[in-house]
């Protein structure tokens, strides 16, 4: 599958070809302009491949309703995007609004998405999204992800603009929920660190190619440059013990 | 003759201007809103369009006020003596602030939020009706009450094409120079857009504390 752009001589997905396994965690690593953000927007048709196509359960996203698809697989990006006219409630219950549920049915979602995602809903429900840390909109917005009970989640940086203390911390909450949830995730980081304790398996992209895959295990054995660019990034401080 | 005592002889003559003076306001500024909200709304994915339309927006607001008024006499239908050619004035100088803000305010939206609301599965009615409009809407009033305020001064000429209004007690007391007939029409038409400001303004914070 390749995805170009008019007006660019290098493709930004170039010739790609990968699956992804029901229920595992699949991290997309990468440096920035790798292509792994596009290639996660190819899997619920914000974009559309130049050629070769992207199957979703069986059906090519271009023979998919794109609404339908997109309500079907859970969306979490970096900085939450919370609605900020929205209560946290309603954010985190928009997909079942939009696929009109029962009220009744959507609150009950609702309190529970939040508990899992480890917010009391009596504190939480009613806040909009400015009175809330940023480790708690990002809290949210997994919530929000999760709204409709989707069997895909797709992720992109979830946690890439929180503090490290934050950010280590709902890294092993999310690995946690994400074992006992067993969705098919696609998680997109340039931290090798993130990749490593939440991947099943992990994919490099460089220049929009792959160019290695395997378990966190087998990861920081492959034999390439990228690889080995990546594992520097965790060596640690010198003079520092580790 | 103090400006006072002229006030209480005159006030069912100022009452009546004032009624005719907001009357005229408010129809030009709910055409002018009626135009320039969705203008402003399909403007946003069209660029040669929004060029288009905020550069003519932007050349009838540099119009003399007084000249477009006599420019438009002349026109068949929209011309003419009277406040039809007022209103049609008032509300092409109306057009540019509540056209800018609309697209300003449509635009100036966190594109993450944009981002979630596409991948969520909005469709483009729903991402316009339920995030950009409501994210949008307090610039877009800031717009209307800038507008507002706007009119209710430049309506105070359309005295001069006779469409009546507070600006009748203005012209009146030029030609007599008498400063108690101007204020007449001058206080009243000052409260007026002061107390429209302030209200538009308490609107403006109503929402956007929302």
């Amino acid at each position: 599958m390749t995805y170009s752009v008019k007006g660019r001589s290098a493709p930004l997905i170039s010739q790609l070809s990968m699956s992804v396994n029901s229920r595992e965690t699949l991290v997309l690593l990468g440096r920035s302009g790798s292509g792994k953000t596009t290639l996660l927007r190819l899997i619920n048709r914000m974009l559309a491949p130049s050629s070769g196509e992207v199957v979703v359960e069986g059906k090519s996203t271009v023979d998919w309703d794109a609404i339908r698809l997109r309500r079907h697989i859970g969306y979490v990006i970096q900085e939450a995007g919370l609605f900020p006219h929205f209560t946290v409630a309603e954010n985190v219950g928009l997909v079942p609004q939009l696929d009109k549920w029962d009220p009744a049915r959507i609150a009950q979602r609702t309190d529970e998405l939040l508990r899992i995602v480890g917010l009391d809903p009596k504190e939480f429900a009613q806040r909009r999204p400015a009175q809330l840390s940023g480790g708690q909109r990002q809290r949210v917005g997994v919530a929000r992800g999760l709204g409709a009970d989707p069997s895909i989640l797709l992720m992109d940086e979830p946690f890439g603009a929180l503090d490290p203390v934050t950010r280590s911390e709902l890294q092993r909450e999310f690995s946690a929920l994400a074992r006992r949830l067993g969705k098919t995730i696609v998680f997109v980081t340039h931290d090798l660190r993130e990749a490593l304790l939440l991947a099943s398996r992990i994919v490099l992209l460089q220049n929009g190619r792959i160019v290695a895959s395997g378990t966190p295990q087998e990861f920081l054995r492959i034999d390439h440059p990228e690889v080995k660019a990546f594992a520097a990034s965790l060596q640690p401080v010198p003079g520092v013990p580790a | 003759m103090t400006p006072w005592t002229f006030f209480v002889t005159h006030r069912s003559e100022i009452w009546s201007a004032t009624i005719d003076h907001v009357g005229l306001v408010l129809i030009a500024m709910s055409i002018a809103i009626v135009i320039a909200v969705p203008l402003g709304m399909f403007i946003v994915q069209r660029p040669a369009l929004r060029t288009f339309s905020l550069g003519v927006a932007s050349v009838l607001q540099t119009i003399p006020s007084l000249a477009l008024f006599g420019f438009l006499i002349p026109i068949p239908f929209i011309g003419g003596i009277g406040p039809r050619t007022a209103i049609v004035a008032l509300v092409l100088y109306a057009l540019l602030p509540i056209l800018r803000n609309t697209y300003v305010g449509l635009t100036s939206i966190d594109p993450a939020v944009l981002e979630a609301a596409e991948a969520m599965g909005m469709t483009n009615t729903q991402i316009l009706t339920r995030v950009r409009l409501p994210l949008a809407l307090g610039i877009i009033l800031a717009g209307i009450r800038t507008a507002t305020v706007i009119t209710i001064g430049v309506a105070t000429i359309a005295a001069a094409i006779g469409a009546g209004g507070l600006g009748t007690f203005i012209f009146r007391g030029v030609a007599m120079v008498s400063d108690a007939v101007i204020l007449a029409g001058a206080v009243p038409a000052a409260l007026l857009a002061i107390l429209a400001d302030l209200f538009l303004a308490l609107v403006e914070h109503r929402l956007r504390a929302q």
